[in-house]
């Protein structure tokens, strides 16, 4: 992109500046449109009313009038809160999930930085959010903080454990950590020679497939794995003294979570932003297909999240780490087994 | 790996910059986590002394080396001090009995193991010359190879030539896991 497009140079600094500004224009958009499309409008479908319909055309205007409502509001905090690390919770949280899209390709050219361990640095950054909700939970000064802060804690551990070993079935079977290898993997394979639609590891790795998103669910603290904010028992558990600004930034940083491990996912599982290589679309071409292919790809996986977070009922703290510990990462460690046996063998 | 850095821009003099910012960020934070007096913050200090171990990694290339002291540190240990602190006592606001009677021994017991360190480091290393070379990114070679050619070279050292130091590692971590399950379980 830098050397080609429009026949213009970009210094480094420069282009890095523009992928910057765009991913998080495009990271912004894709989770605004995510929490209108499925937290107003399909959740409200699901039971039977309309959800917002004031704001612009159906609704559609609600969430920037949520949020200038949220800008407005004061900061409080509780007398005897720690008010540093009250403050840093958030941003930490929040700057975990940006980084997340630092290596998310959207296109050949498209992606802020291609780094070498791609899907291992996405994992990596992904577990500081551990550290921003533990910070919150504590300096809040409130047991039920604290609570949900411990709940968020040994949950997020328990099912990082199953993401990072359903992702190793992918990675050996494309060979690769980085995320453009993955999508060229998956992109320029063939089913038993027949590469018309490429080789999507979803047809291979489909119990990795299941394990990750299972585990995303957990990782987003979604229903049926929303005990950490469990509002019957725990108010709203480490969010429960944020307010205003503060509270925005944990609901923007979980919706674009939920858009970000959607993301990933589609990368890992569904192709990516890519084409079959046989259909023979030039890299021009995928310039603008490849963003509208991942973005759809992502908003059709956060609209299954939100289906069984819509549907299902929570469930007990002990029921969810013997689901981690038990079952999930036994049947992951079989899947990279077979999958490494099946590699050797083919 | 050989031929990937040739005909790349040295970034020596940046490199060496942010080492010393980073250097005086995680010794002030270092002083930190023994000298504050809550033991929330203490742990919360050593997350910038980690962070910045892995920043170095980074600094030298070493992508996966960070990757995994960024997961394992601070997306794990540190997690799991302060989970065991919340657990048991983590009072807002200062404490008084944090500190105890062995600042001498301390200190001594300090400037010995820098000493140790520091003779290893130098004997070991101590001609070695660091090439800070960033990688010529539109070369086929780097395309090929040099994206994932230090990951590479990691795995194939831990799984040949280290493969036995590595597998005795995990046993003796597997040791510890059972000696905690039977210190920890009465029945």
């Amino acid at each position: 992109m830098t050397r080609a497009l429009l026949g213009v140079e970009l210094a480094y600094w420069q282009s890095t500046l523009i992928r910057v500004l765009a991913g998080l224009v495009a990271v912004l958009l894709l989770t605004g449109g995510v929490v209108y499309l499925y937290l107003f409008k399909f959740v409200s479908f699901m039971q039977s009313r309309l959800g917002p319909m004031e704001a612009g055309p159906y609704g559609s205007l609600q969430l920037l009038a949520e949020v200038g409502k949220w800008l407005q509001k004061e900061d409080i905090h509780t007398e005897d809160s720690d008010r540093t690390i009250f403050g840093l919770a958030p941003a930490v949280v929040l700057s975990s999930t940006f980084l997340m899209f630092v290596v998310i390709p959207a296109g050949p050219d498209l992606v802020i930085a291609n780094l070498g361990t791609g899907i291992y640095y996405v994992l990596a950054v992904s577990s500081l959010s551990v550290l921003g909700i533990l910070m919150a939970g504590w300096a809040s000064a409130n047991k039920y903080a604290l609570l949900g802060g411990l709940r968020a804690a040994g949950q997020l551990i328990a099912y990082e454990l199953p993401l990072v070993l359903a992702v190793l079935g992918v990675v050996i079977q494309a060979g690769s950590l980085n995320l453009q290898d993955i999508v060229a993997a998956q992109s320029g394979g063939s089913i038993f020679g027949w590469d018309g639609i490429g080789n999507p590891f979803i047809l291979t790795q489909f119990v990795a497939f299941g394990i990750f998103m299972v585990a995303v669910q957990a990782e987003l603290t979604q229903t049926p794995f929303d005990m950490p904010i469990a509002e019957s028992e725990l108010v709203a558990g480490y969010q429960v003294e944020y307010t205003g600004i503060r509270f925005l930034v944990y609901f923007i940083s979980e919706f674009a979570t939920a858009v970000g491990f959607a993301a990933v996912a589609s990368t890992l599982f569904l192709g990516g932003w890519a084409l079959p290589a046989s259909w023979g679309l030039s890299d021009g071409v995928m310039h603008v297909v490849g963003p509208l292919m991942i973005s759809t790809k992502a908003i059709l996986l956060v609209g299954v999240v939100f289906w069984a977070r819509f549907s299902l009922p929570r469930f007990r703290e002990d029921q969810l780490q013997t689901l981690a510990w038990k079952f999930m990462i036994p049947i992951a460690l079989a899947n990279i087994v077979v999958t490494g046996v099946l590699k050797v063998v083919f | 790996m050989t031929g990937v850095l040739a005909a790349s821009t040295s970034f020596a003099v940046p490199a060496n910059v942010a080492f010393a910012v980073m250097a005086v960020f995680m010794v002030a934070a270092a002083v930190r986590v023994v000298t504050t007096k809550n033991v929330v913050h203490a742990a919360l200090w050593l997350v910038v002394v980690l962070g910045g171990v892995g920043l170095n990694y980074l600094l030298l290339q070493a992508e996966f080396v960070a990757m995994t002291q960024f997961l394992v540190y601070l997306g794990a240990v540190v997690v799991l001090f302060l989970f065991g602190i919340m657990l048991t006592r983590a009072p807002l606001g200062v404490s008084d009995d944090l500190d105890n009677s062995q600042r001498r021994l301390g200190v001594v017991i300090g400037v010995l193991l820098l000493a140790v360190l520091s003779f290893a480091l130098v004997r070991s290393f101590g001609a070695d010359k660091l090439t800070f070379e960033a990688y010529d990114q539109g070369a086929e070679v780097a395309r090929a190879v040099g994206e994932n050619g230090r990951t590479q070279a990691i795995s194939d050292s831990i799984f040949g030539e280290y493969l036995i130091p590595f597998e005795v590692t995990s046993v003796l971590l597997l040791a510890a896991l059972i000696g905690a399950i039977v210190l920890a379980r009465k029945d």
